[in-house]
């Protein structure tokens, strides 16, 4: 075993893209756990001044130019007395200079103890300047602290769905593949209806079950729920091939002429036996639950208000007119194409490194 | 004391093809079945690969569910319980736990992911014989040491062994339970002829220990000589001779033993075989077996009868049964 695992390792860092993408989630998953503290502002806080601000313009030299290090300048609102547009106008002689670990909106770290220390920001009011990286919602929300805790809901939804539906694909595949016949004949015809259905339309008939009074925290559970109810078929059928070449084995039948009972069978020789590929299956399909998330929560069914998450976030792009005038909205989408691309690279590399004959396929 | 008896056993597996898996023909892998075992004692099984040898032990503990004939199973207590169908509650532990079987590949039968130690904890955990750790990890090392192994080796996992000791670790796993018959399904045909005769001496010496009964599947006639006490011959899912092992090596009846015993090469070549029967072509197939004797095709005694009428077992000598119509007596 020793050796297999040095074997694995080894073959997975000789993979740079997906050592790249490792390195990547690593990244994200450090911004969702310290997103209170990176987010400059609170992802709730409204400020009426900044509706719709676009990414803040950070300069280093004053007018004179003078070295001032990076600061940003206040903005005034105003309104086109023609077509009633907001435009915002920075007043080029004031200096807000940005700094590192200052002191802005309490929050509680980690949900233990209250501090107001945000990584970065502006120490000016949020009336005059905000820090806009990203720039800023209809409700004048700072779009980076937004897509920061927006990570939490997308980053995890990925992870908690695909252990969900492992866990599910992993008993009835492995009961499909061991008792054979009818029982094999029923599940996977099941499962190819199931699989018949066009996925949208069949994750939006389960999100509508999830009640819209519910808080939501239990709203990103029943969405787990939706999403791994739909995305075990899979691996219930790589688990069925599998357990269907293991169980011819003479390991199994000598477990079974010992008497011993077949659940113990399933959980103490198959399962263990198919572990990595059910590692590699499960990495390969978190991308499909985090694309599914967001387009729940895109078509509007999934996470509400005010919490968010990524899909939730691009709903705002969703007319080509806002879009246009307000280009950044976009930028949620590029966060989930980035985590999408590096759990695809690292389950690709996973999967050579493990399997080298492939054969579990891409779901 | 009797343990197991089987009488007109059949196993046909069904072939399916098609779209809706309909069964359209089946292999035959044994016909009309019928032997006796006693406790301490030892019965070879001989054939050519594909003759039905390992479907017969695989059937009888119960792993393929046979098509027709009777399983009795005989518990310690001497009550016999018809088993054919399925295994009752009540007698499920006891026969779990009176059968074990050692398997043809040792690189198989032996789970990865498991240290010897589990392998061979996993029969004393089902059967629940000691109730304390302490007690168990000392009979494990009692029994790696009569096996002939370190105790030191309990932590390793099967990837670390050979062929042989692999075959002494899963020897450990299944007398660990002590059961009154061990089914050895092939247990040397996969290792180097020098670890064969240790394995068998193994084998030999556990049941001069035990009284275990055996019964030892084997292609290789002479290890099945020097183990059984009674030897089975079979051909294309037939017992077609069974005699008491001394017997049918001196005087054999059958064409096809004869034939298969002169196919055992001779260590000096310039020795002559004793008759010179020859077996040519294949062995027919079993989903489509020749009518009356199985053997007629390739046999060189064929008479005018052996295409029409199967023969039935023949005693030509005292225990010695001999399915051919050669010694029919008119």
């Amino acid at each position: 075993m020793e050796g297999t695992r040095k074997r694995v390792t080894e073959s997975f860092f000789k993979h740079k893209l997906g050592v790249f993408g490792l390195v990547v989630l690593a990244i994200l998953y450090l911004i969702i756990i310290f997103a209170d503290f990176i987010a400059p502002y609170n992802y709730t806080t409204t400020h009426r001044n900044f509706v719709y601000a676009a990414p803040s313009k950070i300069r280093f030299r004053d007018l004179e130019g003078k070295w001032r290090g990076p600061y940003i300048c206040e903005m005034t609102k105003a309104r086109d007395p023609i077509t009633y547009e907001v435009i915002f106008t920075e007043d080029l002689n004031t200096v807000v200079p940005v700094k590192f670990f200052v002191r802005g909106e309490e929050y509680k770290f980690l949900g233990i103890w209250t501090t107001n220390l945000h990584l970065f920001g502006v120490e000016e009011s949020p009336d005059k300047a905000m820090l806009l990286l990203f720039g800023a919602d209809r409700f004048g929300r700072d779009l980076f602290s937004r897509i920061v805790v927006g990570g939490r809901v997308s980053m995890t939804v990925g992870l908690l769905g695909t252990f969900l539906s492992v866990f599910i694909g992993a008993i009835i595949g492995s009961l499909s593949g061991y008792y054979g016949g009818r029982i094999d004949i029923l599940i996977q015809r099941f499962i190819e209806l199931l699989r018949s259905f066009p996925r949208i339309p069949l994750w939006l008939a389960l999100a509508v079950i999830v009640p819209p009074n519910w808080p939501s925290t239990w709203v990103y559970f029943g969405i787990v729920t939706v999403l791994s109810l739909i995305g075990w078929m899979g691996v219930a059928r790589v688990m069925r091939g599998l357990v269907l070449s293991l169980k011819e084995k003479e390991f199994v039948l000598a477990a079974k002429v010992m008497g011993v009972s077949d659940m113990k069978i399933i959980r103490k020789h198959l399962i263990p036996n198919t572990l990595s590929y059910l590692i590699v299956v499960s990495t390969l399909s978190i991308p499909g639950m985090i694309l599914g998330e967001s387009s729940i929560s895109f078509l509007g069914l999934g996470i509400k208000e005010p919490m968010t998450s990524w899909g939730l976030l691009l709903k705002q792009a969703q007319s080509l007119s806002e879009l246009e005038s307000h280009p950044w909205l976009m930028i949620p989408g590029i966060f989930i194409m980035i985590a999408v691309l590096s759990f695809n690279f690292v389950g690709d590399a996973l999967r050579d490194a493990v399997d080298p004959y492939r054969t579990v396929e891409k779901l | 004391m009797k343990i197991l008896t089987t009488s007109n056993l059949k196993k046909h597996f069904p072939i399916r093809s098609g779209v809706f898996l309909q069964v359209t023909g089946y292999v035959k892998a044994l016909e009309k079945v019928n032997f006796a075992i006693s406790e301490g004692e030892t019965i070879g099984i001989v054939g050519e690969s594909g003759c039905g040898k390992s479907t017969l032990g695989k059937t009888i503990v119960k792993i393929y569910e046979p098509t027709d004939g009777k399983i009795t199973y005989f518990d310690p207590s001497g009550q016999s319980h018809d088993i054919t169908k399925s295994l009752p509650r009540k007698v499920k532990a006891t026969f779990r736990k009176d059968l074990q079987m050692i398997f043809q590949n040792p690189f198989d039968s032996l789970d990865p992911r498991m240290t010897v130690k589990d392998i061979i904890k996993e029969p004393i955990d089902t059967h629940r014989l000691f109730d304390n750790e302490k007690s168990k990890d000392e009979y494990i090392r009692e029994l790696l040491n009569k096996v002939g192994l370190d105790t030191e080796y309990a932590g390793r996992y099967p990837h670390e062994f050979s062929g042989g000791q692999r075959q002494r670790i899963a020897i450990a796993r299944s007398i660990s339970v002590r059961p009154r018959l061990l089914i050895c399904d092939e247990p040397t045909s996969a290792l180097d002829v020098s670890v064969q005769s240790q394995i068998i001496n193994l084998l030999k010496e556990i049941q001069r220990e035990t009284n275990m009964a055996f019964i030892f599947i084997s292609h290789n006639l002479d290890v099945v000589y020097h183990m059984s006490d009674r030897i089975l011959v079979m051909y294309l899912g037939n017992i077609v001779e069974s005699a008491p092992s001394t017997s049918l090596f001196g005087k054999p009846t059958h064409p096809y033993t004869k034939a298969l015993m002169s196919a055992i090469p001779s260590w000096n070549p310039t020795k002559r075989k004793l008759d010179k029967v020859k077996l040519e072509g294949e062995p027919p197939s079993p989903i489509n077996p020749p009518s009356g004797c199985p053997f007629h095709p390739r046999c060189q005694y064929r008479l005018e009868i052996c295409d029409k009428i199967k023969p039935e077992p023949i005693e030509v000598s005292e225990g010695h049964f001999s399915s051919c119509h050669l010694y029919a007596k008119q």
